[in-house]
């Protein structure tokens, strides 16, 4: 067997990639939940009523699926301009950082202005997070698929060190946990007696806006060719060096700003859990979407829906809410596989 | 006389990318010692033919025999232990390795505790000798000379008992007089039973070097001849399936400089520079022609006037100002044309749509943006026009650009920087590996520009390119220029003299022109 690139991809074909993917993600997953003893359509049919078979579990789904939004977009715009950003999670800790230092009563201001005033801080801890390793990429070749990697655990010790210390919440019984942001700077629910809150339209409305950069502004138009060959943008006399610090900017930004909506729509304060992960889970987002800031949307909700319907597959059955994490990573692996037969076909001899 | 017997036969031999037809039922023959060349246009489908004899594709359908035995497809491994040897055109040898290391990596187990360099050397020196390939076992590739290299990778071959050798496009490295030497090796290995299979798209080599020619066009075999019961002007029809017509440019009066480099040097960050004090002019209405190896400074030299890399001393000046260090986007708003070596990579983005690239060196420009929104009507309504002009083959504006053929894209590269009336063109192999057909809207367009008032820097491996088109000649060795040379007063040998760095007799050419 040997691979052979296509000349040509269907736009179907590029559609029904991750619709496969997912496919082959849930049958091989089947051998697992079947392994557990469960009968595997009962499972997943609870799986999914557990992501959307109610209201409640509906806006569960897409407060989960909010932040996710913000980090695949984060890992999308990154992607593809060929900065391999695998630092959303340090970036979205710098975020929700920013949010309860300047919300947590520092600044006396009304809403209006604060929250705006919060979110662009946290979008500009998070981009800077990112600038120095783009930084050293463009300018000594660094790695920064290492550089971004480790910067996580960096920013998580900072985290754990300022929850211990100077941020600690004086009535927080001891806990390592932040004081939590005044009122002003809380997100408005979007459906009462739910925790689904207006950061969601905030993530709706950066990856419509995302789509029309990329597609309707010189800005998109240079992304996109530095993205796809470098060497003829800058032949063709592109700022090629500002492009990736441009990009790394709005990647880490969008990262951070998945953190201070994390903490202002939903916890309120900052501890060391406030992210189960939502900067790793954005590459899987981003690679089931192809890159596409729209297809960012679906593929959040998809992800978001796996990890609440699995805690609630998980309460009725024998079945451990691990699954989710195997079923996503799986995804991806198929994704992969699946994108790669979009380019390429497959030839016996 | 009986025949000599058959070393290979291929039968029926296609092959398919996709809807091309690289390959259609081709079926050949070689014997012992016998030199066959394969002759035909880039795109003919020959390095395709060759890459399936040797194992690297795998024929849709047809067969290959070697010495009478069916030689299993898709395995280089199987053509090796058969006794085919390939020469690739792109040399296959590591750099920081010595010679002989090169070539007896793979010819032993890996679990051998050590390897018998002694015998090997031994072996390779007998084999140098015998053939006339003198080569040093123990310097690193690296420091070697193309010649050279090419010398270490035919002895690689042979090394391995080679009795079939391949050879893809030998010379497109070569100085006339290393080719010479190349042949006079051929003729040694068929003296001693070998077969040789040679591809090349060089009338002259055919008949310098080979005993049968075998003529490929559009991926069919079109013909096979003995070479000495045929003649250039057959061959070249059979080659292109018509007449040519070779570009006549008829002589201008140069204009005033538009490009003059003085004592530029450019440093490589190790050894020698890239450049080395060049001095150049080109004036308008001139076409100024690089001849020279590839690898002396001719990509430093188009990477300077593309506005890539800059002088570490020296200047530039075009249109007679000085210019310090200019980004591209400064030179294309200069009046300089750019058409890079390396279309794929350098010159287009694949990705993107035929309009996107052809707006890429000035989307800036009011006519396709406001306020940084791309006026993609606009875009796309000159993108239909110069599509139009320079008879772009693609679906439209909106076609993806790496779906075009190789002519095409550099018609899309053309209308890109011609489009503008430019006053300096730098026209970097700009016809490498296209087809007849292409070629020839490419001089006639070069030369077009040239009558409308434009200086033209060609830099070319196509001795016969810059033969055709240009007014004046000056030959790159080691990152130096010799002085501009008129066309006509220096003939092909004392050229191939000066590329391969004789330049003691350029005081005779210069005193007789």
């Amino acid at each position: 067997m040997r691979l052979e690139p296509r000349e040509h991809t269907p736009l179907a074909a590029r559609l029904l990639a991750p619709v496969a993917a997912v496919a082959a993600a849930l049958a091989l997953c089947a051998l697992l939940v079947a392994w557990t003893g469960a009968p595997v359509l009962r499972a997943y049919g609870l799986l999914l009523e557990g992501a959307a078979g109610s209201r409640f579990a509906l806006t569960e789904t897409l407060t989960r699926a909010t932040p996710l939004i913000l980090t695949g977009l984060a890992a999308a715009v990154a992607f593809r301009a060929k900065l391999w950003n695998i630092g959303a999670e340090g970036q979205l800790y710098m975020g929700a950082l920013a949010a309860v230092v300047l919300g947590g009563g520092m600044l006396d201001l009304p809403t209006w202005l604060l929250l705006p005033t919060v979110m662009m801080a946290g979008a500009a801890a998070g981009g800077a997070t990112l600038l120095g390793p783009a930084v050293l990429k463009v300018r000594f070749g660094v790695d920064e698929v290492v550089t971004t990697l480790l910067l996580n655990f960096i920013v998580l010790l900072l985290v754990s060190m300022l929850l211990e210390g100077a941020l600690k919440d004086p009535m927080g019984m001891g806990w390592p946990q932040s004081a939590p942001v005044v009122e002003a700077a809380e997100l408005p629910k979007l459906v009462e007696r739910t925790r689904l809150h207006t950061g969601l339209l905030v993530a709706l409305g950066l990856s419509a806006l995302l789509w029309l950069i990329d597609t309707r502004t010189i800005w998109g138009y240079e992304n996109r060719a530095v993205g796809a060959n470098p060497r003829a943008a800058a032949f063709a006399g592109m700022p090629v060096t500002r492009v990736m610090l441009r990009t790394a900017l709005l990647s880490g930004g969008l990262a951070g700003l998945a953190g201070v909506i994390e903490v202002c729509g939903l916890k309120g304060y900052l501890t060391l859990d406030l992210s189960p992960g939502f900067g790793y889970s954005g590459i899987v987002v981003a690679m089931l979407a192809q890159l596409h800031p729209v297809g960012v949307v679906g593929a959040a909700v998809f992800i978001a829906g796996i990890f609440v319907g699995a805690d609630a597959m998980s309460r009725a059955m024998p079945v451990p809410n691990y699954i989710a994490d195997v079923l996503v990573a799986t995804s991806l692996l198929c994704m992969l596989v699946a994108g790669l037969l979009t380019r390429y076909r497959l030839r016996r001899g | 006389m009986t025949s000599p017997p058959i070393v290979l036969r291929l039968s029926g031999i296609t092959k398919r990318f996709g809807p091309l037809v690289a390959n259609e039922s081709i079926s050949l023959t070689l014997h012992k010692g016998e030199v066959l060349a394969l002759l035909g246009e880039n795109g003919a489908g020959k390095t395709t033919l060759m890459n399936i004899l040797f194992g690297h594709y795998v024929a849709d359908e047809g067969g290959i025999e070697a010495f009478g035995q069916p030689l299993p497809p898709g395995s280089p491994r199987a053509a090796l232990a058969a006794g085919i040897g390939m020469v690739h055109q792109h040399f296959t040898l590591a750099d920081n390795l010595s010679v002989l290391d090169n070539i007896a990596v793979g010819t032993e187990s890996l679990w051998r505790p050590r390897s018998d360099r002694a015998a090997a050397k031994a072996k390779l020196l007998d084999l140098a000798r015998r053939f006339g390939l003198e080569v040093r076992p123990d310097a690193l590739v690296g420091d070697l000379s193309v010649g050279e290299r090419q010398r270490a990778e035919i002895l690689k071959a042979l090394y391995r008992d080679a009795r079939v050798l391949i050879l893809d496009e030998p010379t497109a490295v070569l100085t006339p007089q290393e080719s010479a030497s190349l042949f006079d090796t051929l003729r040694r290995l068929t003296a001693d039973g070998l077969a040789v299979v040679f591809i090349s798209h060089k009338m002259n080599e055919v008949f310098a070097a080979s005993d049968t020619v075998a003529v490929l066009r559009g991926g069919r075999l079109v013909a096979t001849r003995k070479t000495a019961e045929t003649d250039r002007e057959e061959l070249a029809e059979l080659m292109v399936g018509r007449a040519l017509k070779p570009p006549s440019p008829t002589p201008l009066e140069p204009g005033e400089p538009v490009l003059t480099l003085s004592g530029v040097t450019v440093a490589s960050g190790h050894g020698r520079p890239l450049l080395d004090g060049v001095d150049l002019t080109v004036r308008r209405r001139q076409i100024v022609g690089i001849a020279g190896v590839s690898g002396n400074g001719q990509t430093a030299l188009a990477e300077l006037v593309s506005g890539l890399i800059h002088p570490d001393s020296g200047t530039m000046a075009l249109k007679g100002e000085a210019i310090g260090n200019a980004e591209p986007a400064e030179m294309v708003r200069r009046g300089v044309a750019r058409i890079p070596e390396d279309r794929h990579a350098a010159g287009l983005v694949g990705a993107m749509a035929v309009w996107e690239n052809l707006i890429a060196e000035r989307y800036h420009d009011p006519a396709f943006q406001r306020f940084g929104l791309i006026r993609r009507a606009a875009a796309r309504a000159y993108a239909e026009e110069v599509i139009e002009a320079f008879d772009v083959r693609c679906p439209g504006p909106d076609a993806r650009t790496q779906l075009l053929s190789g002519g095409n894209m550099q018609k899309l590269i053309l209308g890109r920087t011609l489009a503008h009336g430019p006053d300096l063109i730098l026209a970097s192999q700009p016809t490498r590996g296209l087809d007849v057909g292409a070629v020839s809207y490419v001089h006639g367009r070069l030369l077009e520009a040239r009558a409308a008032g434009a200086g033209v820097l060609l830099i070319s491996e196509d001795l016969d390119e810059i033969l055709a088109l240009a007014d004046g000649i000056t030959v790159a060795y080691h990152g130096r220029l010799t002085p501009v040379l008129p066309h006509g007063r220096v003939s092909v040998r004392q050229l191939g003299l000066l590329m391969a760095g004789h330049w003691e007799i350029l005081p005779e050419i210069v005193d007789a022109a």
